[in-house]
């Protein structure tokens, strides 16, 4: 491939965004460098083969502000993410690292906190930490504390699109035409939590980040023998991101309805307040998923029937054209793009 | 999903605009002027409504985006001196100035901090008085009552390293630039909810009165958006100039006098420069004599000049409804959201990013 020259000779925060602006860094600095057939996908994590089975391999970093939120803290959060990534391919997650890097002064109590929380959300998820490694930096040198983790997860069976006795996996080219598009409950809410907190401004009810690991969730989905043709979790850049990002990879057009849309009265009134769309904030215990439109009727069931899917909703369809591209079917009946958030919205939300 | 056959909110108002428009023989060219409005049509799909005939173009209402370069150069120049934070909105930190944006002073070491109020750059500057925090005053009459009071609690508590670097604009001014000397006849004035709730429907008046421009305040949910437009078509079509207000949730005819007190103690107006309009007189507002303490130009005798915009960037062009972004030469080549030229490409309210995000109608 030929690789886009970087338009900015430092690194911006807006790098970090889950945009346009990460994906150029991602395809002009890394992948010319270090592109390979199992990394190239740049999907949640790598698929890989171990003797009979497949794996699926991921890493994450969390760097978010505050360390301790409405719904969550960091601890909480690596935990999930590890999870989440692991859980859309289709994987049972199993192991994890954890890499600390902590500020010189850090409150102990603060550190023993987030250690709880990664303990407690861990055996709710059922991954195990099976190593790790901490480092200490000097003051100034990082904000409190930050989380590296792997995670490994086996490739549970129903994992491959289609059908259980299918070897296509799970992803965006197994995405077709006609396919439902559906989200698992309310848009939004961890970006707008964070933001709530980070700006000062109190809403009522208050604003509570839905972090949460889904594999459980996933798990029912799976085992209804339903065949599911992707999985995505939508963080950074919110369902906007993902869409974008889907409707590429899949060649597909997504078209999506406004009024469909799960999202809380206080998060879209947050979002109109501070200039965010519900659809473009980051979530941490939300997924986009593909079926045919026979399968609705089992994966909304399944869904509905857990607590982390209770407003599970269709969203939308597959469109065969035009391609590439997503557009919301608006409230008032127009119609429009949506585009792939371009850089810094919320800098440091996970 | 919606069920084929029933009916959308906005149905009543959509076919009123089909029917008003179909009454008159010729192209309309309704101006929004408020960066809220610009982005509520494009990401409620109204635009993909309209017919053909009427269009709706986009005026100087983006805060960011009429703010001139000569004065993001300043705002530059001030990060660069030793213990100066500066505070502002977001969307300024991206605009490029001449040489540089506030996004790469700050990657190269400057203090830049975003907030959301100009309340909490005042609580920085109490947090930390070693330090001059100044705010980028930048914005219209809904943002200046907010600033004044952050100014004047600073006062009153002798907060004498909180300042602002002021390039805050009152509207009617642009708004009588457009209606007399405009390159584009304007057919309506979709006018700004949030600015009349300060100043009260009467701001708009001489539009009607003295250039026949029909006007329509107007709120800003999507279905506020179309019943908007098509009041205006109805004035249009009927022959009428008026200033009506469909935003009557919020707005009167004589505003909010605390707001209006407020600003008047702590400002008073000056001529201003504005991005594609040049300088106006009397539309900009600086600080009065006593608030002077808390003006960052005087404090560190910085003057704001005159800069010619970035080279071949035509936002001056698109802000008087002179060219619609797609015409511009750099509009998604040079210039996209994530490599802006211009701050009409930065803003989230500016017309070239939202054309850029939602403008491209569905084949």
């Amino acid at each position: 491939m030929t690789a886009p020259r970087m338009r900015s000779d430092r690194v911006l925060l807006g790098h970090g965004g889950g945009g346009l602006l990460t994906k150029e860094l991602i395809e002009s600095v890394i992948l010319p460098v270090l592109d390979n057939p199992l990394l190239h996908p740049l999907d949640d994590a790598a698929i890989l083969t171990a003797g009979e089975g497949l794996l699926a391999f991921t890493t994450d970093s969390y760097v978010v502000s505050p360390l301790f939120f409405p719904g969550g803290d960091i601890g909480k959060l690596c935990v999930c993410g590890t999870v989440n990534d692991l859980a859309v391919k289709g994987a049972e997650p199993l192991w994890m690292s954890l890499g600390l890097v902590l500020e010189e002064g850090l409150p102990m109590a603060d550190l023993q906190k987030v250690i709880r929380s990664i303990g407690t959300t861990a055996r709710e998820a059922g991954i195990q930490v099976v190593t790790g490694d901490t480092k200490v930096v000097e003051k100034g040198r990082c904000d409190g504390l930050y989380v590296n983790t792997a995670g490994i997860g086996r490739l549970a069976a129903g994992a491959s699109a289609g059908s259980p006795e299918s070897s296509v996996p799970l992803g965006p080219r197994s995405i077709r035409p006609g396919d439902a598009i559906i989200v698992n409950g309310f848009l939004g809410d961890h970006g707008m939590a964070i933001m709530a907190r980070r700006s000062g401004i109190s809403f009522q009810p208050e604003l509570m980040s839905d972090c949460a690991p889904l594999w459980d969730l996933i798990r029912t989905v799976l085992a209804t023998g339903a065949p599911v043709h992707a999985m995505r979790d939508l963080t950074r850049g919110g369902l906007a991101a993902s869409l974008c990002d889907l409707a590429e990879a899949s060649g597909l057009g997504m078209r999506v309805s406004e009024t469909a849309l799960p999202v809380r009265p206080a998060v879209r009134g947050a979002c109109d307040l501070l200039g965010f769309e519900p659809i473009a904030v980051a979530n941490e215990g939300k997924i986009v998923l593909f079926c045919p439109a026979s399968a609705v009727s089992r994966v909304l069931a399944a869904l509905h029937g857990h607590p982390l899917g209770a407003a599970a909703a269709v969203i939308g369809e597959v469109i065969a054209e035009p391609r590439g591209t997503a557009f919301l079917a608006t409230r008032i009946g127009g119609e429009r793009i949506i585009d792939m958030p371009p850089g810094e919205t919320l800098p440091r939300i996970c | 999903m919606r069920p084929a056959g029933e009916q959308t909110p906005g149905a009543q108002w959509t076919a009123r605009i089909e029917e008003y428009s179909s009454t008159i023989d010729r192209t309309v060219r309704l101006m929004e002027v408020c960066g809220t409005h610009t982005m509520v049509a494009f990401r409620s799909g109204l635009r993909s409504l309209l017919p053909e005939r009427v269009s709706l173009i986009s005026g100087p209402g983006c805060p960011v985006c009429v703010t001139p370069d000569g004065y993001i150069d300043a705002a530059i120049e001030l990060s660069t001196l030793p213990a100066v934070t500066i505070t502002t909105f977001g969307d300024l930190v991206r605009v490029p100035g001449s040489a540089s944006s506030l996004e790469r002073e700050r990657a190269n070491g400057a203090s830049v901090e975003v907030v959301y109020s100009p309340t909490d750059a005042l609580a920085l500057a109490r947090a930390d008085s070693s330090r001059s925090v100044v705010f980028l005053a930048v914005g219209f009459e809904t943002t200046v009552p907010g600033i004044a009071v952050a100014v004047r609690t600073a006062r009153e508590e002798g907060v004498d390293n909180f300042m602002i670097l002021s390039a805050l604009k009152t509207m009617p001014g642009p708004m009588r630039a457009l209606a007399g000397e405009g390159e584009v006849a304007i057919d309506g004035f979709v006018c700004p909810g949030h600015v009349s709730v300060i100043t009260g429907a009467s701001a708009f008046a001489f539009l009607a009165e003295e250039f026949r421009i029909p006007c329509v305040v107007t709120g800003f949910e999507d279905l506020d958006l179309l019943k908007g437009v098509a009041m205006l078509l109805a004035q249009v079509a009927e022959g009428r100039s008026e200033v009506e207000i469909e935003y009557t949730r919020a707005v009167g005819m004589d505003g909010n006098r605390v707001a209006q007190q407020v600003m008047a103690e702590v400002f008073e107006p000056c001529d201003s420069e504005w991005r594609g309009l040049g300088t106006i007189p009397g539309s900009g507002l600086s600080l009065r004599e006593p608030f002077a303490p808390h003006d960052a130009a005087g404090r560190f005798g910085l003057e704001v000049r005159s800069a010619p915009p970035v080279s071949g960037c035509r936002c001056g062009d698109v802000l008087r409804g002179v060219l619609t972004p797609p015409r511009c030469p750099l509009f998604d080549r040079a210039c996209t959201p994530a490599t802006p030229v211009g701050p009409c490409m930065v803003s989230s309210e500016g017309a070239c990013a939202a054309f850029w995000r939602y403008g491209r109608r569905p084949a």
